[in-house]
């Protein structure tokens, strides 16, 4: 008997927990592709991924470069194409962000 | 509780199908409560299999026989750290384990994901869920771990004596964390492809997690590696067993996606070959999960045959087919943004390094399931066994190791000739010189030059890994002062995916010079000796001293003392014993059952930085035969006379001559105990000296010294920086910005 209480008990909070989202959508909510307050869309979210490993990859050739792993002259090429890259998707992001 | 405990799997069953159901159909109608609803789900799913675990625990710690998982695999007198680590030596046990690792992991996945890569969420909920109701459906219909008997024994059956062992019963947890892990990315995966959205989010997603995967599956790999070098008593770690490769097999293709992520990341390029690797790291630990479980092919490790086979096929098929069907939909926007700038470069020899890994996953599925694959052509099983894997996986290893030397020191893009000499020419002049000196050391020549070549590309690696971290710390040095340990500790602690991978290959690097000298220079001899005789192994007298022998109820014991020299002077002592237990087969005489059931081996070993010295016991039985079947057809009269009384006398008599019974046995076999140490016969050795074994175990510590430093979370101090370097970013000067976190 105690054991079918306990049984029922957790299949109270189950429902309860599991379904409270549902009991609280009378309230106007966004979409499951919209950004909520506060969150990015998905484009910003992949554009900002995006700035973050073409950072990590500025920043790795820099290491490279301090490391003597990459020549002066080479880290200069890389670095100019790096930047080109990040400014672009920089720009991309603006744009994103202003729509 | 074991009632509670059903309720727990069947709610666990219902809320995972609700959850899939719900994050589809929140997703498709684009309806965020819905999806909400699934992401709870897992939360609850990861609850309520704790507490289920929780009450098979404790039927475990207090020996509750009216559970017949504990029955089967725990006894009273089974050690408490084995009581709780004994519920994954069944079945049921390991297959509730699953679920709840699965549920953990996808529960924190869901969470550190929470506001982003929304699309994608839902679609990786449902699979995740879709994990979960699977096995869950396995422990509800098929191997439930709370079934019970309305007649409990009084005594369990005890665990497998070989799983008493501490690396063994930690090695499950590892694995399953390996292989529930590698659901997240595949989840994510599936995802992306569902949604189209396969640009650099999900990516970012996952990486941690294929990384966490990769670790704990080549723990649990190590773990299961020591125990069989310590506890099986073949004197080897590796034995290319089917459940071994069924682990190896995903760690392999795990890392070779590890590698070609950052290719990715940094240049946008091997798309197709990225989600391939993903969904295919998935799909083989769960054909890993079903060589265990199914019994289809021979191994020590497995849990036998089952009925399991078919849900695990059919699941496995699902997955194959969905992921081919998924890639191929998905090609369009898989292609590469950019291309491979020139075969020197970093992108290059990743991907000629992945092509190597995935070589070698071929080769292990290949040879592994070849009985399999024979009898469905053939019609009979022809088993293969390690030599079948040496003479393609030895030359691929050495190119591997060659490519982790090279990947950390060469460029990304393009390679100029005054970077391949500023990089190259110390990690290569260190290479050759140990080359050259094993070669003269060995007398110009030697019968294994594939392990000379291992040691000198070993060499290579390590010194590649050393001047990277000099040159590091060097430049730290240069910039702020600091001292050499300081500057060491920070440049690693801001570089954390780069130097812990670097430790990394530096650690393969060392079990692989391990792996190759053991396997290359090992002096075995299989002898019988008796009391005072010796064998000389590799220049080592290893001398038979005297015998050694025990009993108790649970296990007989029969072992040695031998005592190891080299030139005369005292080396060490060493102890090896073999212990039977007793098999629970009545009909195997009263005594014979203890020499028919299990057995397990305690080598003697004494492991150095150089060699290890490893011994094992292999006691005949013959000469104790005639007194064993005896002592049987004895016991076995006494036995009978005192069931026949049974009906006449009370329980409680019975039971009293049953008791006087066993004090006889018992006495019996402490006879049989005394006569092994009063008339000691010859017995079997086999006796191993191993070179650089411990460099085994060492490179697996650093392996996973290393992987930890790439895993471990970025502090908040960085995080605060990414803030400030985004601010600089948009005052227009991305380099400024990255160059903020340096």
């Amino acid at each position: 008997m105690l054991q079918f209480l306990i049984v029922l008990a957790i299949l109270a909070v189950v429902v309860i927990v599991v379904t409270g989202p549902l009991r609280s959508a009378s309230r106007p909510s966004a979409s499951v592709a919209e950004a909520a307050p506060g969150e990015e869309t998905a484009e910003i979210a992949d554009l900002e991924a995006a700035r973050e490993a073409k950072y990590r990859e500025i920043r790795d050739a820099e290491l490279d470069h301090s490391t003597g792993k990459l020549s002066d002259a080479d880290f200069e090429a890389l670095e100019r194409t790096l930047r080109a890259e990040a400014v672009e998707i920089l720009h991309a992001l603006d744009r994103a962000r202003n729509e | 509780m074991a009632l509670t405990g059903r309720a727990l799997l069947i709610l666990g069953l219902a809320v995972a199908v609700f959850g899939a159901c719900a994050s589809l159909y929140g997703v498709r109608t684009g309806r965020r409560e819905w999806v909400e609803c699934g992401r709870r789900s897992v939360y609850t799913l990861a609850g309520l299999m704790t507490l289920a675990f929780v009450i098979l625990e404790a039927a475990f710690l207090r020996s509750d026989f009216s559970f017949n998982v504990v029955a089967g695999h725990s006894s009273t007198t089974t050690p408490t750290f084995y009581k709780m680590t004994a519920p994954w030596a069944s079945q049921e046990g390991s297959l509730l384990l699953w679920v709840w690792l699965l549920s953990l992991w996808s529960s924190l996945v869901l969470f550190l994901t929470r506001g982003k890569v929304r699309e994608i969420v839902p679609y990786a909920t449902a699979i995740l869920l879709g994990f979960g109701t699977f096995f869950l459906s396995l422990t509800v219909f098929y191997a439930n771990p709370f079934a019970t008997t309305s007649n409990p024994p009084a005594e369990g059956a005890g665990l497998d004596p070989l799983l008493l062992h501490p690396s063994m019963m930690i090695h499950p947890p590892m694995l399953y964390s390996g292989y529930t892990l590698l659901t997240i990315p595949f989840a994510f995966a599936v995802g992306a492809l569902i949604t189209g959205r396969l640009r650099s989010e999900w990516i970012a997603v996952v990486r941690r997690f294929a990384l966490a995967a990769w670790l704990f599956l080549g723990i649990g790999i190590l773990l299961g590696a020591r125990w069989s070098y310590t506890e099986l008593g073949w004197g080897g770690y590796w034995a290319w067993d089917p459940v071994e490769n069924a682990a190896l097999m995903p760690w392999l293709c795990i890392t070779a996606f590890i590698h070609s992520i950052m290719i990715q990341e940094k240049r946008g390029m091997l798309k197709v070959w990225n989600a391939s690797l993903v969904l295919g790291s998935a799909t083989l630990a769960i054909i890993g999960t079903f060589l265990v479980r199914s019994g289809v092919l021979d191994s020590i490790h497995a849990f036998g045959a089952s009925t399991l086979g078919v849900p695990f096929v059919t699941l496995i098929a699902v997955m194959v087919g969905g992921s081919i069907g998924l890639v191929v939909w998905r090609r369009p926007q898989l292609r590469s943004d950019s291309q491979l700038d020139s075969l020197l470069s970093r992108e290059a020899v990743f991907l000629f390094q992945n092509v190597v890994l995935v070589a070698m996953v071929f080769v292990v599925f290949w040879v592994t399931f070849f009985p399999l694959i024979s009898e469905a052509v053939t019609g009979t099983k022809v088993s293969v066994g390690p030599p079948a894997f040496r003479p393609f996986i030895v030359p691929l290893a050495l190119v591997l190791v060659l490519l982790s030397g090279i990947g950390p020191i060469i460029a990304w893009r393009r390679v100029t000739a005054a970077n391949l000499s500023r990089n190259f020419t110390i990690p290569v002049l260190v290479g050759l010189t140990t080359l050259a000196v094993l070669i003269v050391a060995g007398g110009g020549t030697s019968s294994r030059p594939l392990a000379l070549i291992m040691f000198g590309l070993g060499a290579f690696v390590i010194a590649t890994v050393v001047q990277e971290i000099w040159r590091g710390v060097s430049a730290r040095r240069a910039m702020t002062r600091d001292p050499i340990p300081m500057a060491l500790v920070q440049l690693i602690r801001r570089n954390r995916r780069r130097y812990g991978g670097y430790i990394v290959h530096a650690g393969l690097a060392v079990l692989l010079i391990g792996v190759a000298a053991s396997s290359s220079f090992q002096h075995s001899s299989d002898v019988t000796l008796a009391p005072g005789q010796h064998a000389v192994v590799n220049g080592y007298t290893i001398r038979y001293v005297r015998p050694l022998a025990s009993a108790t109820s649970q296990k007989i014991s029969f072992g040695a003392v031998l005592d190891v020299s080299k030139g005369g002077k005292h080396v060490t002592t060493l102890t090896t014993t073999r212990g039977f237990y007793p098999a629970q087969d009545p009909t195997l005489g009263i005594i014979g059952r203890f020499f028919n059931g299990s057995s397990d081996s305690n080598v003697g070993l004494r492991a150095g930085i150089t060699k290890d010295i490893w011994t094992v016991i292999n006691p005949d039985l013959g000469p104790l035969q005639g007194l064993i079947t005896k002592g049987d057809r004895l016991f076995a009269a006494d036995e009978s006379q005192i069931m026949s009384r049974a009906a006449k006398v009370s329980t409680a008599q019975t039971q009293q001559s049953l008791n006087a019974l066993f004090a006889e046995r018992d006495t019996a076999i402490s006879g049989l105990v005394a006569r092994f140490k009063s008339h000691p016969w010859s017995v079997n050795f086999l006796l191993i000296v191993s070179p650089l074994v411990t460099w085994i175990w060492l490179g697996a510590l650093i392996i996973a010294f290393g992987g930890l430093i790439a895993l471990w979370p970025v502090p908040a101090f960085a995080r605060r920086r990414a803030i400030a370097r985004a601010g600089a970013a948009r005052r227009g000067s991305p380099a400024v910005a990255a160059r903020e976190t340096a």
